[in-house]
C-alpha cells in the first residue's frame, strides 16, 4: 500500500514493528515503531510517558516526511 | 532399526500449540519429540523421528531476532554435543504459509541452525512471504500454499527435500519445488547458444511460445517520492494496516485475508478511545489496541501537533484495512484506490502504521 500510493506522488512515510518486512517489501521511509501488537505505545509506561512516546515517533514520522531520500531509508 | 532420521523441528506458539497471540512473547523453549506438524510427518515419513520441537513466539523472534537467534543456538547446543547416534540430521521449520513473521523466524533459524551446526534446513512458505526475498538466496525454501489447507503439501514437500539432502541427491528447484536460490548450473547442451538464442528469436517473431533461459529478476521498487517542502501547510491523512475500524466493524473488514478498506471520518474527533474505535486485526494480540486504539493509529497527538502547527491539517477521513494473510495482490489494489482517494483530496502526506 506504501508503494501504490508513492507511486501515485504522494510521499509516505511506512511506521511499523517489523523492519525487515517494510524493507523486502520495499517502503521508502520507514519509521521503526515499539512493538507489534502497540506500536504507537507501551502499555507498561504511565499514560502521560506513552503519550510523550508516541508524539516523538509521530514528530519523527513528520520529519522523515519531509526529509529528501534517494534510497529506501530507516529513520 | 527403522528410524533414520533425527529431525529437530522449530515452529510458532501456534503451530506448538501453545496458544495464540496472548502467547506470540513466549521465549524459545525445547520440547522432547513431535508437535502439530511434526506429528503428521511422523506419520507420513516413518522413517523420520522428531528428536525435539523448539517453540518460540512470533513477537519474540520478530522484535529482539539477533538476541532471540542466539537464545535459539544456545538452546540447540546440547542437542549436538549428544553421542553420534543421538545428533539430530536436520531441522525443519514451519510451514510458515504466508504468515509474515513466522517466515521471517522459519528463514533465520534455518540459515543460522545450518551455518553454525553445519546441517542441511528446510522450511515451506508461500511464494509472496515476505520472508522469501530475505532467505531464498541462503535457506531452502519449499513452495507452500498461502494458508493452512496447504500443510500435508507443504511437509511432505520439506521431508523429500530433506531426505534427498541428507542421501546427497541433486536438487533442481521446478523439479523439486523449492524457491530457486538464483544459482546458475553448468550443464552441457546439444545446441550453442548462439543457436539457443536464434531459435528462440525465430519463435518470437512467429508469435510462437518459448522459455527464456535467463528470467530477468523482477524488482517492484519505487522511487522515494520528493519530500514534503512546506509541513506547515501540508494536509496530512493516516492509513493502516493494523485493522482501527470503528466500534463494531461497521465494513465487516476480515480479521485475516481482508478483502476490502474502509474510509472512516474523522470530524468531530480529537482521539480515538476504546469507546469509539476497536481493532478488526487478527493477526496480534487485540488487548492493548482495543484499550487505546491510538496506540496502533495515533489520533490524539496528531491532533496535538496539528494545533501546534507541524503539520497544516488532518485530512477529515482515514483508510484502514487489516493487513494479516492479505495477499500481495490486494493490498496493491487497496493502494491504488486509497492513493486515487487522496490525491482527489489534495493530500500531501502519508504516515501509514502497521502492527
Amino acid at each position: 500500500m506504501s508503494k501504490q500510493i508513492e507511486r501515485a506522488g504522494i510521499p509516505v512515510v511506512h511506521a511499523c514493528s517489523i523492519v525487515p518486512i517494510s524493507k523486502t517489501v520495499g517502503a521508502n521511509r520507514i519509521v521503526p515503531t515499539i512493538a507489534i501488537p502497540h506500536p504507537f505505545g507501551d502499555p507498561d509506561k504511565s499514560p502521560e510517558q506513552e503519550k510523550k512516546m508516541r508524539k516523538e515517533l509521530v514528530q519523527k514520522a513528520l520529519r522523515a516526511l519531509a526529509t529528501p531520500i534517494d534510497q529506501q531509508t530507516v529513520f | 532399526m527403522s528410524t533414520k532420521y533425527r529431525v529437530i523441528y522449530c515452529l510458532n506458539q501456534f503451530f506448538g500449540g501453545l496458544g495464540g497471540e496472548d502467547k506470540a512473547y513466549q521465549p524459545p523453549q525445547l520440547f522432547d519429540g513431535a508437535r502439530g506438524p511434526g506429528i503428521l510427518l511422523e506419520k507420513l515419513f516413518p522413517d523420520i523421528q522428531i528428536a525435539a520441537t523448539l517453540i518460540v513466539g512470533d513477537n519474540y523472534f520478530a522484535e529482539k531476532t539477533e538476541a532471540a537467534l542466539r537464545e535459539i543456538l544456545g538452546v540447540l547446543t546440547p542437542l549436538f554435543e549428544a553421542q553420534d547416534d543421538d545428533k539430530p540430521h536436520v531441522l525443519l521449520a514451519g510451514p510458515a504459509f504466508n504468515a509474515g513473521r513466522y517466515g521471517l523466524t522459519c528463514g533465520a533459524i534455518c540459515r543460522a541452525v545450518r551455518e553454525c551446526f553445519a546441517i542441511p534446513t528446510v522450511t515451506a512458505m508461500y511464494p509472496q512471504n515476505p520472508a522469501v526475498e530475505e532467505y531464498k538466496k541462503d535457506v531452502l525454501i519449499a513452495r507452500a500454499g498461502e494458508d493452512v489447507m496447504g500443510m500435508e503439501e507443504a511437509v511432505r514437500s520439506m521431508a523429500v527435500l530433506a531426505i534427498k539432502q541428507l542421501q546427497g541427491e541433486e536438487l533442481l528447484p521446478d523439479r523439486d519445488g523449492y524457491i530457486p536460490h538464483g544459482q546458475r548450473k553448468n550443464y552441457f547442451a546439444e545446441k550453442t547458444g548462439a543457436v539457443r538464442a536464434v531459435d528462440m528469436l525465430l519463435q518470437k517473431l512467429a508469435g510462437e511460445p518459448f522459455v527464456t533461459e535467463y528470467p530477468m529478476p523482477v524488482f517492484d521498487r519505487v522511487q522515494p517520492a520528493p519530500p514534503v517542502r512546506d509541513m506547515a501547510g501540508a494536509r496530512l491523512a493516516r492509513v493502516t494496516s493494523g485493522g482501527i475500524v470503528p466500534r463494531g466493524n461497521p465494513d465487516k473488514i476480515e480479521a485475516a485475508s481482508a478483502s476490502r478498506f474502509g474510509v472512516y471520518s474523522l470530524q468531530g474527533l480529537s482521539a480515538f478511545s476504546g469507546e469509539t474505535h476497536q481493532t478488526a486485526h487478527g493477526g496480534y494480540d487485540p488487548t492493548f489496541a482495543n484499550a487505546d486504539p491510538n496506540r496502533v493509529l495515533p489520533l490524539d497527538v496528531v491532533r496535538e501537533l496539528e494545533s501546534e502547527g507541524a503539520f497544516g491539517s488532518l485530512h477529515g477521513s482515514y483508510y484502514a484495512t487489516v493487513g494479516n494473510g492479505t495477499s500481495v495482490a490486494n493490498a496493491e489494489k487497496y493502494g491504488c484506490e486509497i492513493a486515487k482517494l487522496l490525491l482527489a483530496d489534495g493530500v500531501q502526506a502519508v504516515i501509514l502504521t502497521s502492527t
